[in-house]
């Protein structure tokens, strides 16, 4: 059987036919002047104001929800299942929505509220839920949630875990973290922050570990496996002993031995036990790691430090810094000359970044740790849209962008803004290049602004999740990925001219 | 068909006067419906001379989805063929009751309740216009005459004003109109007097005046109106009075709300702030 491709297939005449039979007798569209019209009209500066000034609407906005965060950090713990208190539609959304990403099969419950659930409260369908789901996966810990609808009717989630161990339902003995996580306030940072404090705070709950020699790192919100593994990597060579929490290195990319495995990987939950005696608590993403830093510092009275986000030499440097200070270690040579090349790759394709103009959208911490590295490379950031940005972010970048000042200060920060915004603003002020996830594909076929794919979710190209972006490989790799980019659209640009060379 | 939702502060009467109301309009010989849009399910109960009915969100529940219902096991008729529904609820404190209300309403338009032999439709709403569930009766066209029950106590008057509030939002944006105010008596002092000049200020009529009577309370130990329980006794005229002037009404209105101010001006006119 000959399987046709969709490209080849769309292109043919049939099909073609069916396209502007459809277009004309259901679309109802206006006349092809008037569509170029309103298309040419979007670009301008008048539009611009005009969509800055928009209140009532989000177009696009570069974030995902609460409970979403609160999966992907269940998801970090050794036999752990993630179990939404909500409709099955919020949970389909989550598993696709990481499964495109990570290409991996993603395990996560939902209680399956409906319109009875919604009316009568949801406590018989948090019941019967963790009965079947302890029956068919036996997890050792249920990691719950909750979306929208649970939150809108205010179930009380504690007296309802509380119900159903008391009732005999599952075993006192399972582990029930719980996390309110509502969408409608706050983003997929939040709802990670939130179900990290409450396993932290309950695996951890009554148990006094011995004092160890330990530290303990989080990585918050980050959708890299390759950057777990990198940061596992470093301190095996620095002999540090660690405990990383949350970590979904081994569940969100596992070897395919031909066989599935329910629960690959993830923190132990003794080691999160263990976590509370660490020396202390070093968070990599300090926007999506606050409550659980608050939780450490008072409850744990754990020393808790955030880092900025290690990416570049100058966060690398921090993250390493800090690193020895807390653990009295050396750094190994192995890293020096790690670094030495990073720089020196650095070096070799500063001609070719320096001065090119990007657009940056994606969540705070990455963000931050973007600008820092751009500015290294003599890269020149315009625009940087955060939708789950703050003021405190605002002020962070610009303290930032103000460390140099040649690069930086062309730089306007703009929070609470969506794709749209960032839309209107590569029309009036174009830039070269445009850092941000498969989402910002839409803006690359509107403006033809080149995009260099970074952050969460990237679903339209493989496996960028497995390579580090953090420490000093991680910016031999997002450099790599940079600069070749710009080399791809200079060789289109010059392909008839003079410049067209093989070298470059 | 002519639908009606009936609105008050708790404990006022309301399902009280719309039953004996429609009592009177099913003895007069008009076709009447009661939606008890309320989780105590205590609207109909004088009608159907029982405690309280199979409530459509208890059937939903027990048989684990609203689309596994059947209309004739919610939709009961009483007192001279008057039918009878309940939306139900939740148990206090948990689900969500105004929810409750919309599925209940859906499910009797999609399952043909609403026949053309009716003529009147009663909506009987808890309290306050608490949230988006309880003003479902007045949304998307459903009943666009409203009718607001009060006492001339200050508590009974401030919520009338509320509900007020909550139907000018739907009069501008639908056809929803108030028809006017019920005053059950508490019999406080000067009560004709300040309900009269409340309903004036709110831009609307006092449609009747219900005296109280201990008959009433009687009639609904016997799970009673009192135009069945005790037909020729002088307050089931006053129902046929209401009933009468109810279905004869025209006059209908977009409430004109009073402010803080103006409300506690009003009261003190009539000797509340003392």
């Amino acid at each position: 059987m000959k399987i046709q491709d969709h490209v080849e297939l769309y292109k043919r005449e049939d099909y073609l036919e069916l396209f502007e039979k459809k277009k004309k007798d259901f679309e109802e569209t206006c006349p092809e002047e008037e569509i170029n019209r309103i298309i040419e009209y979007t670009k301008t500066e008048e539009y611009k104001e005009k969509n800055f000034s928009r209140k009532a609407l989000t177009i696009n906005p570069a974030k995902a929800c609460q409970p979403l965060g609160a999966v992907l950090c269940a998801l970090g713990f050794k036999d752990t299942l993630p179990f939404v208190h909500g409709s099955q539609g919020c949970v389909a959304y989550f598993r696709s929505h990481l499964s495109r990403h990570f290409k991996e099969p993603v395990p996560a419950v939902s209680t399956s509220m409906t319109e009875d659930a919604a009316v009568f409260g949801g406590l018989s369908n948090l019941i019967e839920g963790l009965e079947n789901a302890y029956k068919l996966y036996s997890p050792r810990m249920f990691a719950i949630s909750t979306t929208c609808m649970a939150e809108v009717i205010g179930d009380d989630l504690n007296a309802f875990i509380k119900k159903a161990k008391a009732d005999g339902v599952i075993s006192p003995n399972i582990l029930s973290p719980h996390a309110n996580t509502p969408s409608f306030v706050g983003s997929h940072i939040n709802g990670y922050d939130s179900m990290l404090r409450a396993i932290l705070s309950h695996v951890s709950q009554g148990l006094k570990p011995a004092q160890g020699e330990h530290i303990n790192i989080i990585p918050g919100f980050d959708t890299y496996t390759g950057n777990y593994r990198e940061i596992k990597r470093i301190l095996n060579m620095m002999n540090i002993p660690y405990i990383l929490l949350a970590d979904i290195s081994d569940t969100l990319d596992s070897p395919n031995f031909g066989e599935y495995e329910m629960y690959p990987g993830g923190t132990p939950l003794s080691d999160v036990v263990r976590a509370s005696g660490a020396i202390a608590t070093i968070s990599l993403q300090k926007y999506s790691t606050s409550k659980t830093g608050e939780f450490i510092r008072d409850i744990w009275h754990q020393p808790f430090v955030d880092v900025p986000y290690p990416l570049g030499i100058k966060n690398t440097d921090i993250l390493l810094n800090v690193i020895c200070d807390l653990t009295d270690k050396p750094i190994p040579e192995e890293l020096l000359n790690e670094r030495g090349r990073a720089v020196d790759a650095m070096i070799d394709s500063y001609a070719y970044i320096h001065g090119k103009r990007f657009a940056l959208v994606g969540d705070p911490d990455l963000l931050l740790g973007l600008i820092s590295f751009l500015l290294e490379l003599g890269g020149v950031p315009v625009h940087i849209v955060c939708t789950n940005g703050d003021e405190s972010f605002e002020e962070e970048a610009y303290r930032i962008l103000e460390r140099e000042p040649l690069f930086g200060k062309q730089a306007k920060v703009y929070i609470r803004k969506d794709l749209w915004h960032l839309r209107s603003l590569l029309f009036t002020e174009p830039v070269d290049f445009l850092l941000g996830n498969s989402y910002c594909k839409a803006l690359w076929k509107d403006t033809g602004v080149p995009l260099i794919r970074v952050g969460f979710p990237i679903f339209d190209r493989h496996h960028m999740h497995r390579m580090p972006i953090i420490g000093y490989q991680g910016a031999i790799n997002l450099l790599t990925l940079m600069v070749n980019t710009i080399l791809d659209e200079l060789d289109r640009e010059t392909k008839d001219s003079p410049s067209f060379d093989v070298i470059r | 068909m002519r639908q009606i939702a009936i609105y008050g502060k708790g404990g006022i009467g309301k399902s009280t006067t719309t039953q004996n109301t429609v009592a009177a309009l099913a003895e007069a010989g008009y076709r009447c419906m009661i939606v008890g849009c309320d989780p105590k399910a205590d609207a109909t109960r004088l009608i159907l001379h029982r405690k309280s009915q199979a409530t459509v969100m208890d059937l939903a529940r027990e048989k684990g989805a609203v689309e596994e219902l059947e209309l004739d096991e919610v939709l009961l008729d009483g007192f001279k063929g008057v039918k009878c529904v309940e939306s139900g609820g939740p148990e206090p404190g948990v689900g969500c009751a105004g929810r409750g209300v919309i599925t209940a309403i859906n499910f009797l338009e999609e399952n043909g309740a609403y026949t053309p032999d009716l003529d009147f439709v009663f909506y009987d709403v808890l309290g306050d216009v608490v949230c988006g569930g309880f003003a479902m009766p007045i949304r998307e066209g459903k009943a666009k005459e409203i009718y607001i029950v009060t006492s001339g106590e200050m508590m009974a008057i401030y919520a009338a004003n509320n509900i007020s509030r909550g139907i000018l939002k739907y009069a501008q944006s639908g056809g929803v109109r108030l028809g006017g105010i019920i005053c059950n008596s508490r019999k406080v002092e000067k009560e004709y007097e300040l309900v009269s000049e409340f309903a004036e200020r709110l831009g609307t009529q006092l449609l009747h005046f219900i005296p109280r009577d201990n008959i009433v309370q009687k009639a609904e130990l016997n799970r009673m109106t009192v135009v069945e329980y005790s037909p020729d006794h002088p307050q089931a005229d006053e129902y046929r009075a209401l009933a009468k002037k109810m279905a004869e009404n025209r006059n209908l209105y977009i409430p004109t709300p009073l402010t803080m101010d103006e409300l506690e001006e009003l009261l003190e006119k009539y000797g509340f702030l003392d």
